[in-house]
């Protein structure tokens, strides 16, 4: 490998890295804070990637497809959390299981029902549809670093709202804990919707801002979860740090791992996770 | 230190965070001999039995048993070894019945894991311990109830007989007597004294009464360190002890 | 969850009327949906026979998930990969021209599942609750790339079979495996040996420590049991039984594919033993064929039946989490007795 594709193998693994941090933020928040597992995290990316699909075909613009993007998807982050999550609080973890199982099922049939089964490609906009030169012979797709840069942004602002707010304290605390939320002046059943609708939010804005790179498919949102779980497993179960530096480090795994071991990638990152599991069962950070 | 006792501790301490929950911690337990823990709460009482049974592992300092540094021991393996311990809130297996709970305890001790074939309630030598700890404990009526249908006391009573059915040397009883009634309370304190000559017991409690009737040796505990040891003579009459806890005492039960 | 699970204990006294309630519900009708099932390749087509063919070897799948989930309070998502290393084994060994010899097959892919299942418990079982569900889940999905991408495992259209294996003792055939009826009836006996087995090992020294395990964990160990042994044990017996169904479904269909241990076959093994009841073990049998029947209900009725299966799924958690055993007992005994929880 010369430095050049070294180097294009690099960012695009960084890349990969950032967008999965992006949605497995969202999973070890509510895994942290809400005590659930969510086995349709994964679906919130297809949506996202879906709606970018159809709204920009819809507004022939992916930018306001984004922006109509997000807030629909919020919106459902808060309906489901009414109507779904709010009883699966005190549940065990078997049928937070099977109820997020069973809505996988139907977002996925929802999907055939309404877009189909085939592939979809989403547009590059024209703003940022170029490349930049690295070398004599090598270019990079500007689009790739766009998202990189807005995913280091959202980091960024994850980073202040945990460190700096109140309602980052209550993050950092970690926890359920109802007397500690409510002593901060907090309402806990309004800190679940929001933390599960910015979660929903994060993940379908994944799936946006990724649908013209990696393109429209089925079964796009279970491939990702699965491998959003061994991101939270490697980083720690509620730590968004932890999932930062896990996010990376299986981008690194997976996309180095295609390039020279390419029958082995696929099992490269859960071999990865399997070698941390023997180091540190409870991942590689405690909390945040 | 002498190294007679079945149990005792070199320089226990554990930190959690800043605050020192055990300090320095020197306590020995000898066998046929109830050595009785009194202090207020969050004295470090319930944090030295873990540390003891291998719940908790100690910042520093050791604990030997039978001469044996423990310190590192995992909790099932001081079990095995003969360290029994109950629990302050109950920890009992609720759906299963009393005679379950205890029979379980017991086969602990020949747990056969590879017998797939035998049927459990096969082994003679595990089921009549189970009996034996539930006539022990004074619950034999109940022998066949769930466990969660039991009062609170009885609970409590299950709670001791679970211990007794694993045959250990050593007991760590967390507070035993909390949330018995009287005639409960009574048939405990006459069981401790029963089996006192064959084991080396700790014991946790808050009942002043109790504790003077059965323990030899006293120990003071607050704010993590040991006070004042004595037999219950000397401790009753400690001035530092009066001053410390004793005089407080009404405080603590309400 | 589970509240019927100290039903399967005879020996926690009940008093006499019950007893007869018990000896119904263990022995009359058992045996009674045993007959109904020999009577399945007589009275039905070619075709229904297959069918509960297949729905008897996803029972003994289930069963040895709720050794896991019901009686060790292990939840795994990834239970499929047993079953999958079962199924691929049997296709790696049957050599392309001729029979292969179940004397020689069979052991092998039970041996190739319990390796496999106490390799990864030795991994999985240092987690536990929310982790385990998703360790358990990401081996299976190890598992499956392995067998998707790598030359091995022949790919996504995985590998075909083109002959049953022979059962033969000398040169005597004992039953003919490509014949459906014989088939209908082995895959019956296996199931019948598999719930015996599972029932006896339940009322052994190690399924009484499991279900301690279950209930009270903590307690567990500090009772002197070394618990970590214990759940690998049972990981290991469910991994193999798993890998026995996945071989029995291998031979039934004459191929094994990556799809076979993907995380849809997790999630529905899953899902049989909570229609059923998790703890049980007839719930586990039931449950497979309440899932069977639905899938072919939902099918009948549209092509995006996994849609009503979701939907299903979803109001089942949400209205009847204990299954359908929690709604019989509550319909057929008006005054259901209250459990506290087990957890």
């Amino acid at each position: 490998m010369d430095i050049g594709t070294f180097l294009i193998q690099l960012l695009n693994s960084v890349q990969y890295g950032l967008l999965l941090f992006l949605i497995a933020s969202g999973l070890t928040l509510i895994f942290g804070i809400m005590g659930i597992i969510n086995l349709a995290h994964g679906s919130f990316y297809m949506v996202g990637a879906y709606m970018a699909f159809s709204l920009s075909s819809l507004t022939g613009n992916l930018f306001v497809a984004i922006v109509l993007g997000i807030v629909l998807s919020v919106l459902l982050g808060l309906f489901l959390e009414w109507a779904l999550f709010t009883k699966l609080y005190q549940r065990d973890h078997l049928q937070q299981v099977l109820l997020t199982y069973g809505l996988i099922l139907v977002f996925e049939e929802l999907r055939s029902i309404l877009v189909g089964n085939d592939v979809h490609s989403v547009a590059i906009p024209a703003v940022l549809n170029y490349s930049v030169k690295l070398s004599e012979t090598l270019s990079y797709p500007v689009y790739r670093l766009f998202i990189s840069a807005v995913c280091v942004v959202l980091a960024v602002a994850l980073y202040y709202v945990i460190q700096k707010t109140r309602l980052g304290m209550i993050i950092r605390a970690g926890s359920a804990n109802r007397e500690m939320v409510q002593s901060l002046g907090f309402n806990i059943n309004l800190l679940y919707r929001l933390v599960f609708a910015l979660g929903v939010g994060l993940a379908a804005f994944a799936g946006m801002i990724a649908a013209p790179v990696s393109s429209v498919y089925p079964g796009m949102g279970t491939q990702v979860l699965i491998i959003c779980f061994v991101v939270v497993v490697i980083g720690g179960i509620g730590s968004v740090w932890g999932a930062l530096v896990a996010a990376l480090l299986i981008g690194l795994t997976d996309t180095f791992g295609k390039v020279m071991f390419p029958q082995w990638a696929g099992a490269g990152i859960y071999i990865l996770m399997a070698a941390i599991l023997l180091w540190r069962p409870e991942g590689l950070f405690r909390r945040i | 230190m002498t190294n007679d006792a079945v149990l005792h501790t070199e320089g226990l301490t554990r930190r959690f965070g800043g605050l020192v929950a055990n300090n320095n911690i020197a306590i020995q337990i000898h066998r046929g001999q109830l050595h009785a823990v009194l202090g207020p709460n969050g004295a470090g009482k319930s944090t030295m039995i873990n540390l003891l049974s291998g719940d908790l592992r100690p910042s520093t300092g050791h604990i030997f048993f039978d001469g044996q540094d423990i310190s590192g021991f995992s909790a099932d393996r001081r079990s095995r070894m003969g360290i029994g311990r109950s629990y302050q809130k109950t920890n009992i297996f609720p759906t299963f019945t009393v005679f379950e709970n205890c029979r379980l305890a017991a086969q602990s001790r020949e747990p056969h894991p590879a017998r797939i074939f035998s049927n459990a309630l096969s082994y003679r030598t595990v089921c009549e311990a189970a009996e034996r700890a539930i006539e022990l404990a004074g619950l034999a009526h109940r022998a066949q109830r769930h466990a969660n249908t039991l009062s609170h006391g009885e609970q409590r009573q299950l709670e001791v007989a679970m211990v007794l059915a694993t045959s250990p040397n050593v007991l760590l009883l967390d507070e035993p007597l909390a949330g018995m009634g009287a005639e409960e309370s009574a048939r405990m304190v006459e069981l401790l004294q029963r089996i006192t000559p064959d084991h080396g017991i700790l014991l946790v409690e808050h009942d002043m009464d109790a504790v003077f009737a059965v323990a030899k040796v006293v120990t003071v505990m607050v704010n993590g360190e040991v006070l004042e040891s004595g037999s219950p003579e000397q401790i009753r009459g400690s001035a530092q002890v009066q001053v410390a806890y004793l005089g407080a005492e009404d405080e603590h039960h309400g | 969850m589970n509240r019927a699970s100290d039903v399967g204990e005879p020996v926690l006294g009940a008093a006499a009327p019950a007893e007869t309630r018990l000896l119904r519900r263990e022995v009359v009708l058992p045996l009674f949906a045993l007959v109904l099932l020999a009577f399945v390749p007589i009275v039905g087509s070619a075709f229904y026979t297959e069918v509960v063919t297949r729905v008897m070897i996803l029972a003994i799948f289930a069963l040895s998930l709720d050794l896991l989930v019901g009686y060790t309070g292990l939840v795994s998502f990834g239970h499929a990969a047993f079953f999958g290393i079962g199924a691929y084994a049997y296709a790696l060994l049957s050599p392309k021209n001729e029979a292969a010899s179940l004397w020689l097959t069979l052991p092998a892919a039970i041996g190739a599942a319990a390796i496999a299942a106490a390799l990864v418990g030795v991994f999985v079982l240092r987690t536990r609750g929310i982790y385990f569900i998703m360790v358990t889940l990401a081996f299976a999905q190890m598992f499956y790339f392995v067998f998707h991408d790598t030359d091995f495992g022949r790919g996504s259209d995985g590998i075909t079979v083109n002959f049953k294996p022979d059962l033969k003792l000398g040169d005597i055939t004992l039953i003919d495996l490509g014949n459906s009826n014989q088939f209908f009836y082995f895959v019956l006996a296996m199931l019948v040996a598999a719930f015996l087995f599972l029932r006896t090992v339940l009322a052994s020294p190690l399924g009484r420590a499991l279900h301690g395990i279950k209930v009270n964990e903590h307690r567990m160990l500090s009772l002197g049991y070394h618990v970590f042994g214990y759940k690998l044990a049972s990981f290991t017996i469910a991994g193999t039984l798993a890998g026995f169904a996945g071989y029995l479904s291998a031979v039934q269909s004459g191929f094994a594919n990556p799809e076979i241990l993907s995380w849809h076959q997790s999630g529905n093994v899953l899902l049989m033993i909570i229609l059923g009841g998790t703890g049980t073990l007839y719930g586990a049998i039931g449950g497979a064929f309440v899932f069977a029947l639905l899938e072919q209900v939902f099918e009948a009725l549209t092509v995006h039946w996994q849609l009503l299966l979701g939907l299903t799924i979803i109001l089942l958690v949400l209205f009847l989490p204990g299954g359908l055993s929690e709604f019989v007992a509550r319909v057929i005994r008006k005054p259901v007795r209250e459990h506290a929880d087990d957890e």
